[in-house]
């Protein structure tokens, strides 16, 4: 459905994304997730046409954005950040213009409007100025005017920042809801958005794409381990010893937590599980365990890691003198 | 199409602000002023003749009050028009709704053109509520037709004219009261620059007074349709329209 290929950006001497390449199939959600500044809404404004690119192509729905922009621009609904909306116009009103000038014919322009109103949760309002409302009710007509074409590409700029905690979880549940019909593209900054909302995952840093992916695959990519805490009462050396022997363990830190408790970090080869032949062992020598627990790879974590690691890198280089 | 529904929303703007009622208001007020004014002024100096025969019959209605209202309407919306354009681009980019319309599936002509043709529509509207004026003249005199009628198409060229430099200025920047200003200040210039047109010379007259945007007014209010008055307005419309579709689409690549 959106076809990315080298795609660049320049403002003057400034190069906001950098040979950007990705694909996103028909009907998959995708977070385009990175620090501020590093080329999110860039990437958005190319794929909307609203702006070019300095070179790559990007097609949508199989049309190219710069040469085909019109029949891209019929396909897609766009929400940009800051949700940019006439203040001066009521909620139908504003709806009912945005799918006339988005081709929806006469006939069934009522219907959809009703129809997406109603999917927004913005009904009760439709008679409001939008200057009225509240950021929240704002966020969802911009949605909703996305919506209204029914467009086979969604391409929303940070859709849930500046709202409510109960807004956030609203505006979440109704883009997870999109998944399969339409195809979604969202970008964000904040983690948990990813997990909870996106099957994929694309990591943009200072304007090249890190890490591309399922939020699975990049566990395994970032994290070829997988770590255990652990929690014994217990002869503490003898145990670390012990522990070194169960084969799939390549590495244990230990450290005495007072009244004979003992915390080890465990890292295994992942795919391996230990944790059985860990209990297994605790129990037969008759050692006390207070918690066994895997550590979940959060997304937190990968991101850190492949920011941090791609700044790593680009600070050695520029001490190199490469950059 | 997309033209017309771009028309139907800047109208709905023009009306859920205040703007358009607040121009609407000043302008005929001061409009009417001067009508009041002229007139009887008119009513005046035919009193007079009414004891000189020979003055009398010179005396025309139309070329006494039509003509300087034509004028005075003219120098009038020079101060009123920027205030219909000054909104038009500036705040779609202020306020970053200019990102949702050109992403919009509708071509940045068809923007240009429903916007021009809203702040058009506004001031036909405008121009309607002072065929009260003519109206009163020719239920008071025998007028005659030709010249009221030519006189409304310069000035309906004239507002164009004015609307055109508007809509253009308004597209080069973010801030209204800047759009608004400059605009005023540009139709000035294009005015005054007719005075200077007695200090110089040779061809440079010509050009100065070629240039006088309200100079082209006045053959119309004498029922004299010259196309060289109609080409100069219809060029400037189509110039600034053009140059604003530059502008437009530079947005595109200058990102």
């Amino acid at each position: 459905m959106i076809q990315v290929d080298r795609l660049t950006k320049q403002y003057g001497p400034v190069t906001a994304i950098r040979d950007v390449s990705f694909r996103v199939e028909k009907g998959e959600i995708v977070g385009f997730l990175g620090p501020n500044g590093a080329g999110k809404t860039t990437a958005m404004r190319i794929l909307s046409c609203f702006m070019p690119a300095t070179g790559g192509t990007a097609r949508v729905a199989g049309y190219d954005v710069f040469s085909q922009s019109l029949e891209v621009r019929k396909r897609i609904g766009y929400l940009p950040e800051n949700v940019p909306l006439y203040l001066e116009m009521s909620v139908a009103a504003y709806l009912e213009f945005v799918a006339e000038i988005k081709g929806v014919g006469r006939s069934e322009r009522k219907r959809r409007v009703a129809e997406v109103m109603d999917r927004c949760d913005i009904a009760d309002v439709q008679q409001r100025l939008i200057g009225k409302l509240s950021k929240g009710y704002r966020q969802r007509v911009g949605l909703a005017q996305a919506l209204v074409n029914d467009p086979d590409v969604l391409i929303l700029d940070e859709p849930t920042i500046g709202l409510d905690p109960v807004q956030i979880a609203e505006i979440r549940a109704l883009i997870k809801s999109l998944a399969g019909q339409h195809t979604v593209i969202l970008s964000t900054h904040i983690l948990p958005e990813v997990s909870m909302v996106c099957q994929g995952v694309i990591i943009i840093n200072r304007g090249r794409i890190v890490a591309r992916g399922s939020l699975d695959r990049l566990a395994e990519e970032f994290f070829p381990t997988s770590r255990i805490q652990l929690q014994i009462v217990g002869p503490g050396d003898a145990v670390g010893a012990a522990l070194r022997q169960i084969p799939g363990i390549l590495r244990i830190e230990q450290e005495a937590m007072g009244d004979g408790v003992w915390l080890y970090l465990v890292e295994s080869t992942r795919g391996r599980d230990v944790r059985a032949h860990i209990a297994q062992l605790v129990v037969e020598r008759r050692w006390e365990l207070l918690e066994l627990h895997q550590e979940g790879m959060s997304l937190e974590e990968v991101f850190l890691r492949v920011v941090a690691g791609e700044e790593y890198a680009a600070d050695a280089s520029e001490l190199r003198g490469e950059a | 199409m997309r033209i017309w529904t771009i028309f139907k929303k800047e109208m709905l703007l023009y009306f859920t602000s205040p703007v358009a009622y607040v121009v609407f208001t000043f302008f005929l007020l001061i409009l009417g002023y001067f009508f009041y004014s002229i007139f009887a002024f008119y009513n005046l100096t035919s009193m007079q003749a009414a004891m000189n025969p020979a003055f009398a019959r010179d005396l025309n209605i139309i070329d006494a009050v039509m003509r300087p209202l034509f004028s005075n309407t003219g120098i009038i919306l020079l101060f009123f028009m920027p205030m219909l354009t000054m909104r038009l681009f500036a705040e779609e980019k202020r306020s970053g709704t200019i990102e949702l319309l050109l992403t919009f599936p509708v071509r940045d002509s068809e923007v240009l053109l429903g916007k021009f043709a809203a702040a058009m529509g506004l001031f036909l509207m405008l121009l309607g509520f002072t065929a009260l004026y003519p109206g009163i003249v020719g239920y008071f005199a025998r007028a005659e037709w030709g010249p009221l009628l030519s006189g409304y198409l310069g000035l309906v060229l004239l507002g164009g004219a004015f609307l055109a430099v508007g809509v253009l200025i308004s597209s080069l920047t973010e801030n209204q009261i800047v759009a608004g200003f400059a605009t005023f200040g540009v139709l000035l210039g294009f005015w005054v620059i007719g005075w200077s047109a007695d200090l110089v010379g040779g061809g440079w007259r010509t050009l100065f007074q070629y240039l006088s945007i309200l100079e082209h007014l006045d053959n119309f209010g004498k029922g004299v349709i010259d196309t060289r008055d109609v080409v100069y307005y219809l060029s400037v419309i189509v110039l600034a329209l053009f140059l604003t579709m530059r502008s437009l689409e530079s947005k595109r690549w200058r990102g």
